[in-house]
């Protein structure tokens, strides 16, 4: 062995970038997204094959993929935020009340207010977090009830209809470019996005850091709080996009639009490999644990499994990617270990 | 030395305090440009809250901080690395998620064309910093599974690649091995010759003699000398560190000593300590001492079973102590008072009675139901016995001052009529009177026929308490030294002196 050089990896680039790519928990985790829309495609073709089937496997995970690619930056600063279905629904709701109150508003518009209806809510979260030093599980949760207790205060039961809102507007739900819908598009957009910042900017790895150990971060003199609130607030601006794009796609608003999914999110997140206590995973993990789960719902009654099997299946899968982490982590500490002894 | 330039770094009478507890009564320290200074002093002297002042993570309550001839004021440690210092912790603060490459330049990567990170100018420096440090480390591997040497050296290049004109180390080499260590200091000195100030925070002597050119010693959170350490030797040095009257504080019960009732043989737990063998007998105080991270809590948690151990034995009264169960440890006659009594001690959201009688519980519960009467009833007479100082038994602890607190905890374990009682810092936090009130419980205590174990990283509570003090050094047993022969240079130099790990 040299004595004193580096001893420099050596792997060329491409072979690092393929084997990156070959163990890493999102190829996983896409080649099970895979087999799954196989399997239903082999018991019923036109899952995949049909005009319907192939924009449904596209489509219907783009909400969810949003509130995924949110959850999952917060989630690797080591905080969660819970208050995202109910964002939805005051977006959502917002969206509806706009085109009713203003007939003449411009779409664009429209999303912009939703986008920053939704900051400022996660901004809300983020300053209560980052100052407040409360749990996010603690504060995020009781921001789930208030906001959407506000959602339903104003709405009541009133029901924002497809008839309130301009066609131009719910044409954004259905069509379709290049017979890819427009609005996984804007989700798949938003995904690279993030997913570039998250990777090449030093705010984006200061994130990893803050998850990581938020002792140190604090110790190299990282702006800990400020980029825990942008995490929440960016966080927020997602949920509020999606809140616009639940509008579009279902044409229907009312004030319990979206209960559960801020649970769905997590759930895409961890499937996806961002670790639960932060400092490790991607935004496009999250993504595809989004698609998985959503097409996974899809694809169950196909293959035959009953509807009681259908939760508890997305079930073990959370409980398995956590548990297959768990011992991948020792795995990986075990043999870094054993790359340090080498050295 | 007269190569040195300029004065880098000065403080002046900086004072610290955590609400009633002064951790920093009158600091100061001058270093100049070009130089390697050395500050030593016993633990809690001040050392480590005097670095956290200077790296902006605590702020002053008084005194002058000079930086350049300039007054600062870091309001966080960002405004003290953007001024040019860099500070390397005892412990090192590493992402364990993230590459060494980034852990490296965390907060201030190299960016390329459009702030985007320039991922392979990062890598290329970050070879050239581990080269010019003789380091075989993969930048790209992660940060997680490494020694503490090796992020020790993470730290070091970290350091040198902020290019401070102000570096300070705080133990760095406790980790070290000889080797990793003449490196260290090889990069030492060519910073020093680059004209960078150097302050380098150490244990061991015979390092501060080989590497540094000045020398300050604090004790008790004070400024005691500054002198250039050719005209200084380490025996004046100890003697400026302990320099002070072991005094009447420590009123010893005279106690006859009988048989073994803690004997322990061959403890061994790799990587942490090293053939350890001692034994208490009933009647006698024996101190652990050492400096911090010798190993001193560890043995104490493994003799209790806290903690696993690879090889050796302990015995109660004759009977062995099965390893890794601190319920049969406590059955066979053991009690634990540990050294953070209010993470690990203390219930302290709860009673004085509830937290007495935690440990017995299981005797109180009549089907399986524990009454408050019960436990007012079983704690009542040893927290008397203790003289807590509480308005009722139905008081809440954490309101409680830190010496009350350590009477209940210990309260707590003499409900379990131990033979033994291990005390991991029997004082830490407490102010000075109440200090005397729990020195005095021990020494009755004992004075009863209980055997005890102290952990203490007080020299004067050591030499003041203990019938024969057990000096541990880097995981091994260095020195067994009776009360009569017992100062505090022949435990200093017990618990300092590397080479006489033999």
């Amino acid at each position: 062995m040299t004595e004193t050089l580096v001893a420099p990896s050596r792997k060329s680039s491409a072979q690092r970038f393929a084997s990156t790519l070959l163990t890493s928990r999102e190829s996983a985790i896409a080649l099970v997204l895979i087999l799954v829309v196989a399997f239903a495609t082999i018991k019923q073709d036109k899952f995949l094959v049909s005009n319907d089937g192939w924009r449904d496997l596209l489509l219907a995970p783009s909400i969810l993929l949003l509130l995924a690619v949110g959850q999952a930056v917060v989630i690797i600063t080591r905080n969660v935020d819970l208050s995202v279905g109910s964002i939805l629904a005051l977006t959502a709701y917002l969206t509806g009340r706009l085109f009713v109150d203003q007939p003449n508003i411009p779409v664009v518009v429209v999303i912009l207010i939703g986008i920053l209806v939704g900051a400022a809510l996660g901004l809300v979260n983020g300053l209560l977090v980052a100052l407040g030093k409360v749990p996010a599980l603690v504060i995020t949760l009781g921001t789930l009830y208030v906001y959407r207790g506000v959602v339903l205060e104003w709405a009541g039961s009133n029901r924002i209809n497809a008839s309130d809102m301009p066609d131009g507007f719910l044409s954004l739900g259905t069509k379709s470019f290049l017979s890819i819908p427009l609005l996984t598009i804007l989700a798949v957009v938003v995904l690279i996005a993030v997913g570039y910042y998250l990777r090449t900017a030093r705010g984006g790895r200061e994130l990893y850091a803050i998850g990581s150990d938020p002792d140190a971060a604090h110790l190299y003199g990282l702006k800990v709080k400020r980029r825990v609130i942008g995490a929440f607030v960016l966080c927020g601006a997602l949920a509020g996009l999606a809140g616009v794009v639940f509008a579009a796609r279902y044409g229907s608003v009312s004030s319990n639009a979206g209960t559960g999914i801020e649970l769905q999110a997590v759930g895409a997140a961890v499937i996806g490999g961002v670790a639960i206590f932060g400092g490790s995973g991607t935004v496009w993990g999250a993504a595809i644990g989004a698609w998985l789960l959503i097409t996974i719902n899809r694809a169950l009654p196909i293959i035959g499994v009953q509807d009681f099997w259908q939760q508890a299946v997305v079930g073990v899968l959370i409980i398995g990617a956590i548990v297959l982490d768990r011992l991948l982590a020792v795995r990986r500490s075990r043999k870094l270990i054993e790359a340090r002894d080498e050295a | 030395m007269n190569t040195s330039g300029p004065v880098a770094l000065q403080l002046l009478q900086v004072r610290k305090s955590f609400g009633p507890v002064v951790a920093l009564r009158s600091g100061s320290l001058t270093v100049n440009s070009g130089s390697i200074h050395a500050l030593v002093g016993e633990n809690g002297a001040g050392k480590s809250t005097l670095v956290k002042i200077i790296a902006g993570l605590y702020q002053r309550d008084a005194g002058e901080f000079l930086l350049h001839g300039e007054s600062v004021d870091f309001s966080s440690t960002a405004a003290s690395k953007d001024a040019g210092i860099a500070v390397i912790y005892q412990e090192p603060t590493l992402f364990p998620d993230l590459s060494v490459t980034e852990n490296l330049f965390m907060g201030r990567q190299p960016l390329g064309a459009g702030r985007r990170i320039d991922r392979k100018a990062m890598h290329a420096e970050a070879l050239s910093l581990f080269q010019r440090l003789g380091v075989n480390l993969d930048p790209r591997r992660l940060a997680e599974g490494l020694s503490i040497a090796d992020q020790q050296i993470i730290e070091i290049a970290k350091a040198i690649s902020l290019d401070a004109s102000v570096l300070i180390m705080d133990e760095p080499t406790a980790a070290l091995s000889g080797v990793e260590v003449d490196r260290l200091f090889a990069v030492a000195r060519s910073l020093r010759d680059e004209g960078r100030a150097l302050v380098f925070i150490s244990h061991r002597f015979e390092e501060v003699f080989a590497l540094c050119d000045m020398v300050t010693v604090m004790r008790d959170g004070e400024y005691i000398s500054t002198d250039p350490i050719a005209e200084t030797t380490s025996a004046q040095i100890v003697a400026k560190m302990v320099g002070r009257e072991v005094g009447e504080l420590f009123p010893k019960t005279p106690a006859t000593i009988g048989e073994p009732v803690l004997q322990v043989s061959g403890l061994e737990r790799g990587g942490v300590f090293h053939d350890v063998s001692f034994e208490v007998r009933s009647g006698e105080i024996v101190a652990l001492a050492g400096l911090v991270g010798a190993g001193r809590s560890e043995i104490a948690r493994a003799v209790f079973g806290v903690d696993p151990y690879d090889a050796g034995t302990v015995m109660i009264g004759g009977r062995k102590v099965p390893a890794r169960n601190p319920r049969a440890a406590i059955r066979l006659g053991m009690g634990f008072v540990p050294e953070d009594r209010r993470q690990q001690g203390l219930v302290v959201d709860a009673s004085v009675a509830h937290n007495v009688a935690s440990v017995i519980r299981g005797k109180l519960a009549t089907l399986g139901i524990v009454t408050r009467t019960a436990e007012n009833k079983a704690s009542g007479p040893w927290s008397a016995r203790l003289e807590v100082k509480t308005n009722a038994l139905s008081m809440n602890a954490a309101t409680m001052s830190g010496g009350n607190q350590q009477k209940v905890v210990i309260a707590k374990w003499l409900a379990t009529h131990p033979k033994l009682l291990i005390i991991d810092e029997p004082t830490r936090g407490i102010d000075v009177g109440t200090k005397a009130e729990v020195h005095r419980l021990i020494s009755e205590l004992a004075g009863q026929g209980m055997a005890i174990l102290m952990i203490s990283s007080e020299l004067p509570e050591v030499l003041g308490m203990a019938d024969r003090v057990l000096v541990v050094n880097e995981g091994r047993i260095t020195a067994d030294i009776d009360r009569a022969d017992a100062t505090p240079e022949s435990v200093m130099t017990a618990a300092t002196n590397a080479g006489a790990t033999a």
